[in-house]
């Protein structure tokens, strides 16, 4: 995709710019000038082999790691900015690969502290967006359970109400199926495919091939840091034009 | 769940009862024998009557000051434990200094230091601020600028700076037991509080301290215990709690035996009990994890 020299300039449909993003820890290089562009509604999916990145630039979107250099926009916010990174979060939710459920929380807990905290809702308003979320989920019942009362796919499912309950513009899903047993898999994928439907953006780091072709609109492949290929969803499976994307796909399908 | 239950009664039916003896909380009888001869040396004996009425008056003291000293350990140790552990240069700085030079000294000299050194000096400087304030001050500061100027030495009681003392001492500890507490918490739960819009001061209210201090309980209920037992230390203050009531029954009446017996009796209760306490909570702790 490092065809051209020209960069396209920044439409207002890119909700997240980022630009020659480098991020490394210590002597280990994690991000080597990533550029890419996700349009809002838009569901990108990055993959690729383990260590290759693809999480430390998805927790660059949200300021959980701080770039070393390079230009990082969501939805018109400098992200490198500190002031701006509260805001930033409030916009963006994000599913972690562990959950990272609040464990002396119940279920409802963990979907309204932030609601009452930071969104500043009433107990009242953020208990009854908290059970739409649940029921949205598929797991009603399961309201007053603490988080160790649940399966991990349901803990996933309150961790992804939890992060909708601030009505962010932007999902970020790291691996979010990568620790759960496989007979659980399809139901946090089905939540997720419902989000998509709905036109929420998102930026998915996943293996789950078979979602991203349901799904994504846009895939990136990412290997030692760098962006080895960019393409539409079609154009990835049907005709990968670099070699090592080829090779990864071969071993993964 | 049945089977197991018959498996081990079969099994304790095979132990011979002497085999059993063995189960038996030994120490607990002997401590429990032990204090029982005292009370009933107090109830027999009336130089042991003596000592105890006189001595149970310094309980009170001594469970005041520790009660009173834990409490401002534990909230200035807090801010000192989330300075341990924060990114802020400074806050980080300023706490490492105070931990680390406060558990370098040992408690006794720390109680003196703070009552005849840090007192005299905080009031020169109470005294010169009030003058300050005394010269610009206008209606109703004028009354505590003249309060401030003519504060004595003599207004700070003992009781005080034996408590002022303490707590600083144990703040320090503290501090370092909030501290683990913090870093025993998942890093990915401050990740999720911040990734939710909470500030970094919301996160650690909200998310990492409840958790945090349910897991530190147990070794606070301990520092509790230890704070106790060093509040005999503020005896050399010459504060009436029970060691230093100790002290002067003893050098009133010669009774060495009877007195310290009593002194010890009444130490072992408060501490054996609280100890009791603290294995409850952890107990409760547990079951609840």
């Amino acid at each position: 995709m490092k065809n051209s020299g020209v960069e396209p300039l920044p439409t207002d449909d890119d909700i997240i710019v980022i630009e020659h993003v480098y991020k490394s820890f210590g002597h280990v290089e994690a991000v080597v000038d990533a550029s890419l562009r996700v349009k809002s509604g838009e569901v990108c999916f990055i993959f690729g082999p383990s260590g290759g990145g693809k999480s430390t630039l998805l927790r660059c979107i949200n300021g959980l790691e701080k770039p070393d250099s390079g230009t990082l926009i969501v939805d018109g916010m400098d992200v490198t900015k500190k002031a701006n990174i509260d805001q930033v979060r409030t916009e963006v939710g994000m599913v972690f690969q562990l959950f990272n459920l609040f464990p002396h929380l119940t279920a409802l807990g963990n979907i309204t502290i932030a609601q009452e905290k930071v969104r500043k809702r009433s107990k009242e308003e953020a208990e009854r967006i908290a059970r739409e979320l649940l029921e949205r989920v598929g797991m009603p019942e399961k309201a007053d359970a603490y988080p160790e009362q649940l399966s991990g796919g349901q803990k996933q499912r309150v961790a992804m109400a939890r992060a909708l309950a601030m009505n962010p513009k932007i999902m970020l899903f790291d691996e979010p199926t990568s620790a759960l047993d496989p007979e659980m898999i399809k139901e946090v994928l089905d939540v997720m495919l419902d989000l998509a439907k709905e036109g929420m953006t998102m930026v998915v780091v996943s293996h789950e091939m078979g979602f991203a072709r349901a799904t994504a609109d846009r895939m990136v492949f990412l290997e030692e840091g760098r962006i080895i290929e960019e393409a539409t969803t079609e154009e990835l499976f049907v005709s990968p034009k670099e070699e090592r994307t080829k090779v990864f796909l071969s071993h993964i399908l | 769940m049945s089977v197991t239950t018959k498996t081990e009664e079969r099994e304790s039916k095979l132990i011979p009862w002497t085999g059993r003896l063995s189960e038996v909380p030994w120490w607990a009888l002997i401590i429990l024998l032990m204090g029982a001869l005292i009370v009933y040396f107090i109830i027999v004996s009336p130089s042991y009557q003596t000592a105890f009425f006189f001595l149970v008056t310094g309980v009170k003291l001594t469970l005041g000051v520790s009660l009173i000293s834990f409490a401002i350990a534990l909230v200035f140790g807090l801010v000192l434990g989330l300075g341990r552990v924060s990114k802020n240069v400074v806050f980080y700085t300023l706490s490492s200094v105070y931990i680390e030079l406060v558990r370098g000294v040992p408690i006794l000299v720390l109680l003196i230091y703070f009552a005849w050194v840090v007192t005299p000096l905080f009031l020169q400087l109470m005294n010169w601020l009030g003058t300050a304030l005394a010269s610009v001050a206008v209606g109703p500061l004028v009354g505590l600028a003249e309060n401030m100027a003519t504060l004595a030495i003599q207004d700070v009681t003992m009781v005080v700076r034996a408590i002022v003392g303490l707590a600083f001492a144990y703040a320090a500890f503290e501090a370092e037991v909030f501290r683990a507490g913090i870093q025993s918490i998942q890093r990915g739960q401050m990740e999720a509080a911040r990734s939710v819009g909470m500030s970094y001061f919301q996160g650690m209210r909200y998310i990492i301290l409840p958790q945090a201090i349910r897991r530190v309980l147990p070794p606070l209920g301990n520092d509790f215990i230890g704070l106790l037992k060093d509040s005999s230390l503020i005896s050399v203050l010459a504060v009436r709690e029970l060691t230093h009531l100790g002290k002067l029954h003893r050098a009133r009446t010669f009774e060495t035996f009877e007195t310290w017996n009593t002194v010890t009796f009444l130490y072992l209760i408060l501490t054996l009990s609280l100890s009791l306490f603290v294995k409850f909570i952890e107990r409760r702790m547990a079951y609840e994890e």
